[in-house]
């Protein structure tokens, strides 16, 4: 080839944006540190700066086509005159985050029996007499709630069953299985049923019905035998050699990937994070949720919730994570999966179906409660409240109200706008909103209106605190980088 | 490499054919009587003592003529020269027996047979195997829709490349549905710079055929805007070609991406890996390739030239990201650079 054809290129100067000027794309931004500044777009891509940079872009002094500004440009934090393809991105993106709301309600919990055969002091649902009846939910309003469930637009339904312990009642759940699947031949959703049980009550009986009907178990493990025997008193002291026996009989009747196992994090739990995680791993688990105690039931009756505070829980937090990433670093693959919920929010472009970090919140419209007496509510907190005789996030019950009556009661349209965050005072300008939630529940209980001041807010300062954690390890941790990026589920 | 062209054959006995045609090759002595007034028979060393009366026409390589008798005297007997003796039963050529040239479209036995359907392109590339000929070749068109009739229905891909195949409007769409109709069976792969379907009329046309196995490979060479513009010598080509995949995959069409790595491309691969797992994960496979040593390679090389061995962080970091996402990704790199 000669030199004429090669005249026929153009520099790359020739592409570069010939005006010289770049506008902003939407993003807030949060200090990390004294040093570093978090930029989030609305997508929730970050960015984190140090100050110098940061001020570049504040005093718009950056240099056309530096490494800054292609980054900033990648990310869709600014754009040019040279391109505007940026838009349709970000909006793309933007759809696809908020992608929770197209499939509406999914998961309905049926409170089977509010009986139960423990008498845990921080349970988040006031127990009863294990014999009393009357606090099992008839059959007569269990196919009212099932049709309430056929209702939900959601292609995707998922019947979980709760209690009291809820094995208490195990006929009304067979009862529930084998209608729902009999009302859902004619309309064919994927129908997916959880059953949350201490596990204490469990038998072949139950086990092969599970089998049967590919029902998975959620049960609770709060640690070694000592803490959890503590945290769940129970008459003869067993609760976790049941809770053991049974994880294992589960395990063996339906396999491992059918039981999973939550934790309630009390005051005594705080001390004990390594041998909370060993129990975990020792019992087989490949993941452990570090949960927060929130402040319901017994829990606020007994100002249990108060005893310590969030910082204390950022610590436990802290912690863990740092145990938990150790361990994966050693070649045991050990997922904590608040913080991998978060990690997708950050690094991925999908929406998390985890309705506790949503805006608006998920409550109604992605979970909604059928009470033992057919009340239906908001969240499992709001009945919780309810036990408490707070009543307020009732939404109505079965038996008096159409379907229509409550999925638009006042308290739920209420408590929905005032948790959409880009409307919520401190919230709207939050670096995290893309990331986090709100929860009307518990800012009614705790500040006695469903938005609070977000600076007093518990939830706010463990949710800010554990992104800003996250991404430090992000940033600064790249061994524990590698460990969280294999967390994320694609 | 095989020449899929001659101007070297010659007229052995008297010609009847007087129009330029797109005739499929056979050397199978038994075909059935009714296929063979269609079709050019193939006289090769093993049976050339039972050559068949009633084909179109005859090939006989040039050396092979010479042992042939006085005593065959079918009309339309071409020789062909040495260079074309690849040519093989199910094969499918346009030759004119006027001028005597012949172009080879089709091969039955290789596993790789493109169709160039235009030398025309939109873009510029750096790096341009095929460089673009601003030339009208709507003829091409004309002779693949006859061709693909013709073709192997066990062919297992085909693919579409050019110059830029969309150039051709309503005929690359003929193109498309001719190898539905025809090759029920064949995977179709086409070659584009995407930039046209930005129109999203255009690619509904596309999606509207509902090829059952066919996939798109879209060039991406950079997360930056003005890099790739300038790769691809053409303003505004990146925002074209990111809107046309936009379109392309919501229409539930399969695209593949294809980067080429070369000097320019290389420094913000691990970069455009996050960009496409962030804003283009439903992107069905990506292909990263190593340069090719010809065309417009040879102009631009010291623009281009980057040995692969100094690319190797890059290159893993990227792929690191694409298999962190479960993104099925290829690197393709040729022996001889």
């Amino acid at each position: 080839m000669t030199s004429a054809t090669k005249a026929k290129f153009k520099s790359l100067d020739a592409y570069k944006n010939a005006q010289g000027s770049f506008r902003f794309l939407p993003f807030k931004f949060i200090k990390l540190d004294n040093e570093r500044y978090i930029l989030t777009n609305i997508a929730g891509e970050f960015i984190v700066l140090d100050k110098f940079d940061f001020n570049k872009i504040r005093d718009r002094s950056l240099e056309m086509d530096s490494d800054l500004y292609h980054k900033l440009k990648s990310k869709h934090f600014i754009y040019d005159d040279s391109s505007t393809v940026a838009i349709d991105l970000l909006a793309l993106k933007y759809r696809t985050k908020q992608s929770f709301l197209d499939g509406f309600t999914g998961l309905h919990m049926f409170v089977v029996t509010l009986r139960c055969d423990h008498s845990c002091p921080y349970c988040q649902v006031s127990r009863q007499n294990e014999d009393t009846e009357k606090f099992d939910m008839s059959e007569e309003d269990a196919l009212k709630a099932l049709l309430f469930t056929f209702k939900s637009p959601s292609p995707l339904i998922k019947i979980e069953f709760q209690g009291g312990e809820s094995l208490l009642n195990f006929k009304l759940i067979q009862f529930i299985v084998l209608k729902a699947k009999e009302m859902n031949q004619s309309i064919g959703k994927q129908i997916q049923f959880v059953i949350a049980t201490n596990l204490s009550p469990v038998n072949d009986e139950i086990l092969d019905f599970c089998d049967e009907h590919e029902i998975l178990i959620s049960t609770s493990l709060d640690g070694p035998e000592f803490l959890h025997n503590k945290n769940r008193p129970k008459a003869g002291n067993d609760s976790y050699q049941r809770a053991i026996a049974g994880i294992n009989f589960v395990k063996s009747k339906l396999g491992p990937d059918k039981v999973s196992a939550l934790m309630t994090t009390s005051l005594e739990s705080l001390k004990y994070p390594r041998e909370i995680i060993d129990e975990y791993i020792s019992q087989g688990f490949n993941a452990i949720f570090l949960r927060s105690l929130s402040p319901y039931g017994f829990a606020i009756k007994t100002k249990s919730f108060d005893m310590y505070n969030t910082d204390a829980w950022l610590d436990f937090y802290k912690t863990s994570l740092a145990y938990i990433i150790e361990i994966n670093k050693n070649g045991y693959f050990f997922v904590e999966q608040y913080t991998a919920l978060i990690l997708q929010k950050m690094l991925t472009p999908f929406a998390t179906g985890f309705v506790d970090l949503q805006s608006p919140s998920g409550i109604g419209i992605s979970a909604i409660v059928f009470n033992y007496d057919g009340d239906v509510y908001a969240s499992d907190e709001s009945r919780m409240l309810a036990e408490m005789e707070d009543k307020s996030f009732r939404l109505g019950n079965l038996k008096e109200n159409s379907y229509q009556e409550i999925i638009t009661a006042d308290i739920l349209v209420d408590a929905l706008q005032n948790t959409i965050l880009e409307g919520v005072p401190m919230c709207s300008d939050c670096a995290f909103l893309p990331y986090c939630g709100s929860d009307p529940i518990y800012h009614a209980a705790t500040q006695g209106d469903m938005i609070g001041h977000k600076a007093k807010s518990g939830f706010c300062k463990k949710n800010m605190g554990v992104f800003k954690h996250i991404i430090k390890l992000l940033e600064d941790d790249l061994e524990a980088r590698e460990v969280m990026m294999r967390w994320i589920r694609v | 490499m095989l020449k899929l062209y001659s101007k070297q054959i010659k007229t052995l006995t008297a010609n009847s054919i007087s129009e330029p045609l797109v005739v499929r090759l056979s050397s199978n002595h038994l075909l059935p009587i009714g296929l063979r007034r269609n079709d050019f028979f193939l006289i090769t060393q093993s049976n050339i003592d039972k050559v068949p009366s009633g084909f179109k026409g005859y090939f006989i390589p040039e050396d092979l003529s010479l042992t042939l008798g006085e005593e065959f005297l079918a009309d339309n007997v071409f020789t062909i020269p040495n260079d074309q003796e690849y040519l093989g039963d199910g094969d499918v050529i346009w030759f004119d027996p006027n001028s005597l040239n012949s172009r080879t479209i089709y091969r039955k036995n290789s596993k790789h047979n493109s169709l160039l359907v235009t030398e025309r392109c939109n873009n510029y590339c750096l790096m341009c195997s095929q460089p673009p000929r601003e030339i009208n070749d709507s003829y091409i068109v004309e002779h693949i829709l006859q061709a693909i009739p013709l073709m192997s229905h066990e062919t297992n891909e085909l693919g579409i490349t050019g110059g830029e195949p969309t150039l051709l409007g309503e005929d690359l769409i003929k193109i498309i549905k001719a190898s539905k109709i025809y090759l029920p069976e064949t995977s179709l792969h086409m070659l584009s710079n995407g930039r046209n379907f930005a129109d999203l009329e255009f690619a509904k046309k596309v999606a509207s055929v509902a090829h059952p196995d066919f996939m798109i490979g879209i060039p991406l060479y950079s997360d930056i805007n003005s890099i790739h513009d300038y790769v691809v010598q053409a303003n505004g080509a990146f925002d074209e070609t990111i809107r046309g995949i936009l379109n392309l995959k919501s229409l539930n069409q399969l695209v593949e991406l294809r980067v080429v790595i070369h000097k320019q491309t290389y420094a913000r691969l691990p970069q455009l890996a996050e960009f496409i797992t962030r804003n283009l994960l439903f992107i069905d496979h990506v292909a990263l390739m190593g340069l090719e040593m010809t065309g417009f390679t040879r102009t631009n090389l010291d623009d281009l030239w980057i040995d692969p061995i100094e690319y190797q962080k890059e290159l893993t970091e990227a792929v690191k990201i694409f298999a962190r996402f479960k993104m099925n990704t290829l690197f393709i790199i040729t022996n001889c650079v």
